[in-house]
């Protein structure tokens, strides 16, 4: 046991664990954003209860059909990204021709919809979500106590954010949803069906959410208001790195999630508003965002 | 060559060109009229609200912001007007008035920070601010964190007229209200005004022609902070406590709904929208569950099918300004 600056090791690993920890969220979900945002033009308020119905999902998987955490990792995302897709379909598509302001306006009545109706029926109390075995208990790194479930959360959130940057930026694929993104009446004449594309494009965007939601469920609590508040976070972790560069929202993401922990270690009252504090200065100094290009 | 023309036309041109002043007339009727008939709390909750909503309407009806923080001028001037009341022993006057102007130095701030970025990034940064100043409100002392301020007195207007009365108060509310849309009014349709419509339709042409759009903007966002906040301290001293309900996100999403129902840019609309999303409260208070997914079924619905609101769909019907 030793002491930096004064805090005991022990306190000061476990709050950047728990900083890495919010930052893979915030990542996975500016990541979300910055793709939706990239290929519709539209900032998805939904992303908040999109991360929650993923959770939901979980717990109702395990609940009435018994399938377990793994199998929900990749069955829930597919779940919710098609009722994405349902809603890119039945109502997104009408607005792409008008004012930003009304996608998210839209997306914003949707959230309060979902986050009403899960509130209706679970209340506002979180439900238990438990680790699965495979990842219970952990292990002493000398300095401090690494749980294997934390350490699986970083680590499976950078490999999908990695993943996410690969498959934009350097493969095929890629480059036909960044072209669609440039110019889409060109990418059309090339015989690439974009309105498909930016239907898949939204409902990898909501997956990436609900990715995102079960893996917090065995974290927080599963409960309806889980995503609200997360959502209002993630749009300032948005303004400060910019939605032009996929590796930024990426750094941005885990390097916020960090200084917040930081901050709950050394000026605890300070942690909540921090990442906004932070917003305000980048606006003063850098207006386009860390990594963004000037609109 | 006056004969010239159709008696019939003329009046009806003249009814035209008069709607807005007609449709004010009936508003003020019917404020007069409306103690006898329906609760003056509620009255005074809406007409607090309708306040609220034209002053959110400013910037959004006429510059085109987006502002998704508004709470945090409303919440933050009923806090101040709360506490000069309650703490300071102020008369409600005064305490409005400091509210007031809590309210304009925090746009003042805020706004200068939100106008360096536009459209969806705009909306996003006013959210996030008023977010971390919910986050203040809930830590700081002298709000009460979650009891808010309780008990505030309504105290005697100028030392004299006791506001304990709810005729009163009314009347108070009232003249409050209407001073504030004819403030709004009178902003909307003088050069000023003409500008800033300007810059809503396109910016880049406005800065060609030599305004400093970036200053309008700045302008618009104080009044409509300022005006936002002296809805937010009668409200305070009207039913007696400032709250963290004031200042959380969701009453900034109320007070689009409001706006977004009665109609952008429409000058009754956010009168009209307050109106209903708070008789819609009160009424159905049994469904107390539902009006989270009732208010989104709403979003969704004037998003998808009448973006005009109902003020602008009406007045478009009618080919008049309402």
């Amino acid at each position: 046991m030793f002491e930096i600056f004064g805090i005991p090791s022990q306190a000061l690993f476990g709050q950047l664990l728990i900083g890495l920890i919010n930052g893979s969220f915030y990542a996975l979900l500016s990541l979300g954003l910055a793709v939706i945002f990239g290929m519709l033009n539209i900032i998805n308020f939904t992303h908040g209860a999109q991360y929650m119905m993923g959770a939901f999902a979980a717990y109702l998987l395990l609940q009435h059909t018994g399938i377990g955490y793994w199998p929900a990792l990749i069955v829930a995302p597919i779940l919710v990204g098609i009722t994405g897709m349902i809603v890119e379909r039945t109502m997104l598509q009408w607005l792409y021709k008008l004012d930003h302001l009304y996608g998210l306006l839209l997306t914003f009545g949707l959230a309060l919809i979902i986050e009403g109706v899960a509130r209706n029926y679970y209340g506002s109390a979180g439900l238990p979500y438990t680790v699965p075995e495979s990842l219970q208990g952990g292990r002493n790194l000398g300095f401090m106590f690494l749980p294997n479930y934390r350490a699986w959360v970083v680590v499976a959130s950078l490999t999908i954010c990695l993943g996410t940057w690969f498959v934009i930026e350097r493969t095929r694929l890629g480059a036909n949803l960044r072209a669609a993104t440039e110019n889409p009446t060109l990418v059309r004449a090339f015989g690439i069906n974009v309105p498909r594309m930016i239907t898949l494009t939204y409902g990898f965007g909501v997956a990436l959410a609900a990715f995102a939601g079960v893996m917090a469920a065995p974290i927080y609590n599963v409960s309806p208001q889980m995503g609200a508040e997360l959502i209002i976070v993630v749009f300032a972790v948005v303004v400060i790195g910019g939605m032009g560069s996929i590796l930024g929202a990426i750094i941005t993401g885990f390097g916020l999630g960090v200084i917040e922990g930081l901050t709950k270690v050394f000026f605890p009252e300070a942690s909540n508003t921090v990442i906004f504090v932070i917003m305000a200065i980048v606006l003063l100094v850098r207006p386009a965002g860390l990594f963004g290009r000037r609109a | 060559m006056e004969r010239l023309v159709d008696p019939t036309i003329r009046a009806e041109s003249a009814w035209r060109a008069n709607s807005e002043k007609i449709a004010f007339a009936v508003m003020v009727a019917a404020l007069i009229v409306a103690p006898f008939f329906a609760y003056p709390l509620f009255l005074m909750q809406a007409l607090c609200f309708a306040l609220f909503a034209c002053a959110f309407n400013v910037l959004i009806g006429y510059v085109g912001l987006l502002s998704f923080g508004h709470a945090l001028y409303f919440g933050w001037a009923s806090y101040l007007a709360a506490h000069a009341a309650k703490v300071w022993g102020f008369t409600p006057e005064l305490a409005i008035l400091t509210g007031t102007f809590a309210a304009a130095a925090l746009g003042l701030v805020a706004g200068s920070l939100a106008i360096r970025r536009q459209g969806i990034y705009f909306a996003m940064v006013t959210l996030a601010l008023a977010q971390m100043m919910y986050f203040v409100a809930l830590q700081a002392k002298f709000t009460g964190g979650e009891d808010g301020i309780q008990a505030v007195p309504r105290g005697k207007l100028f030392g004299l007229i006791d506001l304990t009365n709810v005729m009163t108060m009314y009347v108070v509310v009232v003249v409050i209200f209407l001073a504030g849309f004819v403030f709004i009014y009178r902003i909307i349709h003088s050069p000023f005004g003409e500008v800033l419509k300007a810059i809503r339709e396109n910016e880049a042409r406005a800065i060609s022609l030599g305004y400093k759009t970036d200053r309008y903007k700045l302008l618009a966002f104080v009044l409509s902070a300022t005006l936002a906040g002296v809805a937010g301290s009668t409200k305070a001293i009207v039913f007696q406590i400032a709250s963290l309900t004031d200042v959380y996100w969701t009453m900034s999403g109320e007070v689009v709904l409001m706006t977004l129902v009665g109609g952008l840019g429409t000058i009754f609309g956010p009168v009209a929208g307050a109106f209903i999303i708070i008789a819609m409260q009160n009424y159905l208070n049994d469904l107390d569950q539902w009006v989270l997914v009732i208010q989104g079924v709403i979003f969704v619905a004037c998003v998808l099918l009448f973006r005009r609101g109902i003020v602008g769909e009406i007045a478009h019907l009618l080919r008049i300004k309402l």
